[in-house]
């Protein structure tokens, strides 16, 4: 692969996969919403980049002109695949999602967490004689992507499988088409079979279904069943929107209490601060960017925006946005007010919330409970692109 | 005291609920209301201005009697 071409300027030659941004964003973020908070890039055939988090919150709000009909930047812009809601805009966009809502409420999110504890513990008996290891190959990677597998109803030791998948739709995918539609394909046909198997299988009818496929398979929408490619969509979204974000998510939390004691050994002798902590964990290190797609020219921050161009809405850059966050450069897991945009804002507000919330919870206070000493060893490597978190984070530990 | 939460921009963030569970029902889509008529009984003005603060569609209203 050729090197990409170095940024000079960040006002009008934005690039979210130069490694200054992979490697620490936040200052880029800092320094444009001084100096251009609505900075443009040639790049992408042309896409702008609000850092404010009253710009964000104005762009997630107006549908009409900021259209999710692609919610993630590329180089390419092939005729976007659907995977309603998340592609969806109004007023298609309530029926489906208000069919996700329902299985994913607070409530029935409390009723999982006794699994994910018990996939959190069993991940650590693996390591936990080492005094050493991968926070995010050995434990963060296997948490979320084993959870939705259980709730869509298939088989957990298919979970490299969609690892992989997810990495060449939101990483590679960015600068390659030939394997992000590769990995649209192989997707598309693992979930038709999935979704044919439960439809010709009479002995499998018969059982008790509550996985998520099922629930689809018998959902309508104005009064008729979904036509398979829409149904096939809304499985990829919840394929690909719950493993990696969360994956990043409690990644970028053990990430910060490894290099800050002080808060570890807070959480660990007051576990009520847990919820804030999360709360500013999400804020702070917020995973997911996503995207918007002009589709009529208009203004926002006094900034004219042209019709064709792409927006990266950075939820992680409105996070850290000083006007919305007093200290928003410093992590405070006892903060009061945060009305951070982590989920989204809009109608778009992540419909997985409640479960990433869950996880993370979980996530933290077992890897505490069992790994309560513990520090950076080593290098750690950031994914690109439209989710961000630690893909390799080496920790020792001790008892 | 009394709350109110404008259905318009509530998006079921649940942060009220989490923070003021007392204060707040939620639907089967996770959108949120005030429990019976929004009065803040005493001694929960404290979470009621906390539900206000960290509702990210700022959904969340005090209305004083």
């Amino acid at each position: 692969m050729t090197p990409r071409k170095p940024v000079t300027d960040w006002t009008t030659d934005w690039d979210h996969l130069d490694p200054r941004w992979r490697e620490d964003p936040f200052p880029i973020w800092d320094e444009l919403r001084q100096s251009c908070p609505i900075a443009h890039t040639e790049r992408y055939q042309g896409a702008y980049l609000p850092t404010r988090y009253e710009d964000v919150r104005a762009i997630a709000n107006d549908s009409a002109h900021f259209s999710s009909r692609r919610v993630i930047v590329r180089e390419v812009r092939p005729e976007p695949i659907p995977s309603p809601p998340i592609t969806s805009d109004p007023p298609h966009h309530k029926p489906y999602k208000q069919l996700l809502l329902p299985p994913f409420t607070a409530e029935a999110m409390t009723k999982l967490a006794p699994k994910a504890r018990a996939i959190c513990n069993e991940l650590i008996d693996k390591f936990i004689a080492d005094g050493h290891c991968d926070a995010a190959q050995q434990y963060t990677r296997h948490i979320p992507v084993k959870v939705i597998t259980h709730m869509l109803g298939v088989p957990e030791t298919d979970s490299d499988l969609f690892i992989r998948w997810i990495h060449e739709i939101l990483e590679l995918g960015i600068t390659d088409n030939a394997v992000l539609m590769q990995a649209a394909r192989e997707m598309a046909d693992y979930f038709a079979g999935h979704i044919a198997e439960r439809r010709d299988n009479p002995e499998r009818r018969n059982r008790p279904k509550d996985d998520l496929i099922s629930q689809l398979l018998e959902a309508h929408i104005d009064g008729k069943l979904l036509d398979d490619r829409h149904l096939n969509g809304m499985l990829r979204l919840l394929l690909i929107a719950g493993i990696d974000t969360t994956w990043s998510g409690i990644g970028s939390a053990l990430w910060h209490l490894a290099r800050t004691p002080i808060d570890r050994d807070r959480l660990i002798a007051d576990p009520a601060l847990m919820p804030t902590a999360i709360e500013e964990f999400l804020r702070a290190f917020s995973p997911v960017t996503m995207a918007r797609e002009v589709v009529k020219d208009t203004e926002i921050g006094g900034c004219p925006i042209k019709a064709g161009n792409m927006v990266l809405l950075s939820f992680p850059a409105a996070n850290r946005d000083p006007a919305m966050f007093p200290d928003a450069d410093k992590v405070i897991i006892d903060r009061k007010e945060n009305r951070h945009s982590a989920f989204g804002l809009g109608i778009h507000r992540c419909v997985g919330s409640n479960l990433a919330r869950l996880e993370m919870t979980v996530a933290v206070e077992e890897w505490l409970k069992r790994v309560p000493r513990f520090t950076l060893a080593g290098d750690v490597a950031w994914s690109e692109g439209t989710v961000r978190g630690p893909r390799q984070l080496p920790i020792k530990f001790w008892p | 005291m009394r709350i109110r939460v404008d259905p318009e921009k509530c998006q079921g963030h649940n942060r009220c609920k989490a923070v003021a569970p007392e204060l707040f029902l939620l639907d089967r889509f996770g959108n949120a209301s005030a429990v019976g008529d929004g009065h803040v009984p005493p001694g929960f003005e404290e979470k009621a201005r906390l539900a206000v603060a960290n509702c990210p569609e700022m959904a969340v209203e005090i209305v004083e009697d």
